[in-house]
């Protein structure tokens, strides 16, 4: 089954909730545990808030979550036109941040929830966050 | 009891409620814990933490989201009272809430209970 679905947003932490929702209810359509749905549901939220406070740093700016299933595969991109991260690879090490408030948890979230996770940023241009996560069942049965 | 709640359109909601024990403040939360609701922790809590208060118990029962904005409102009312050496303790945590505190590391400085009277015995 191929599937494909976009949200567009504003950057309020409001629309946070509806990130996650609309991203749990199209994850449904694969044999996700609860467990896995409600990791999701985190990551999501970690992904929209990261482009919140650092890509447009609390300004009101559009961002694009498009979702798509592929081969029983979940793959969410969150993508914003902020600012941009100076070096993308740093930012996946614990702790990370360039503020105080989230610890830097926010990508070791996404990445612990996640199979795969990819981050492309370019300096005044935006971050593309890519995330694949595949229902753990499906995983053995592979196996 | 003082009950404070916030509603918020789009559907995130946080309502806290505060309880005084033996000067020990019980907190109930409920609802979603993140970006958008925990600036709104942080300042109740804040306007709730009188000079004679010993330490707090967060009850989170009826916490059905958390991320690591939520986590950090915690660790920062954390840092605050750990400076007068009071303790902060966390009871009714659902499995899943369980796994993101522990992967946070926020249990290696705040415990988990199984009881609110076990849990204001240890503060």
């Amino acid at each position: 089954m191929t599937n494909r679905a976009e949200l567009i947003i504003e950057s309020r932490t409001e629309n946070l909730g509806v990130a996650r929702v609309t991203a749990a209810s199209f994850a449904s359509q694969l044999e996700f545990t609860v467990s896995e749905i409600e990791e999701l549901k985190v990551a999501i939220s970690e992904a929209i808030s990261n482009s919140i406070i650092h890509g447009y740093q609390n300004e009101i700016a559009k961002i694009t979550m498009t979702m798509e299933i592929n081969h029983n595969q979940l793959v969410i991109v969150v993508k914003d036109q902020g600012v941009g991260i100076k070096e993308p690879a740093e930012a996946f090490k614990a702790s990370y941040t360039t503020t105080n408030d989230r610890m830097g948890l926010g990508l070791t979230f996404i990445n612990s929830f996640m199979d795969k996770v990819e981050l492309n940023s370019e300096l005044e241009k935006g971050t593309v966050l890519k995330m694949i996560k595949s229902p753990e069942q499906i995983k053995k049965q592979i196996n | 009891m003082v009950n404070n709640e916030i509603i918020i359109q789009g559907g995130n909601v946080m309502k806290l409620l505060f309880e005084k024990e033996a000067n020990n403040l019980i907190i109930k939360l409920k609802g979603k814990f993140d970006l958008h609701t925990a600036q709104y922790f942080k300042t109740e809590v804040n306007n709730h933490l009188e000079k004679n208060i010993n330490g707090i118990v967060l009850d989170l029962e009826d916490i059905d989201f958390i991320d690591s904005s939520g986590i950090g409102a915690i660790i920062s009312i954390y840092k605050k009272i750990e400076k007068k050496n009071r303790k902060i303790a966390i009871i009714n945590v659902s499995p899943i809430l369980r796994r993101i505190l522990e992967l946070s590391g926020l249990l290696n400085i705040i415990e988990i209970y199984n009881s609110r009277n076990k849990a204001l015995e240890s503060i």
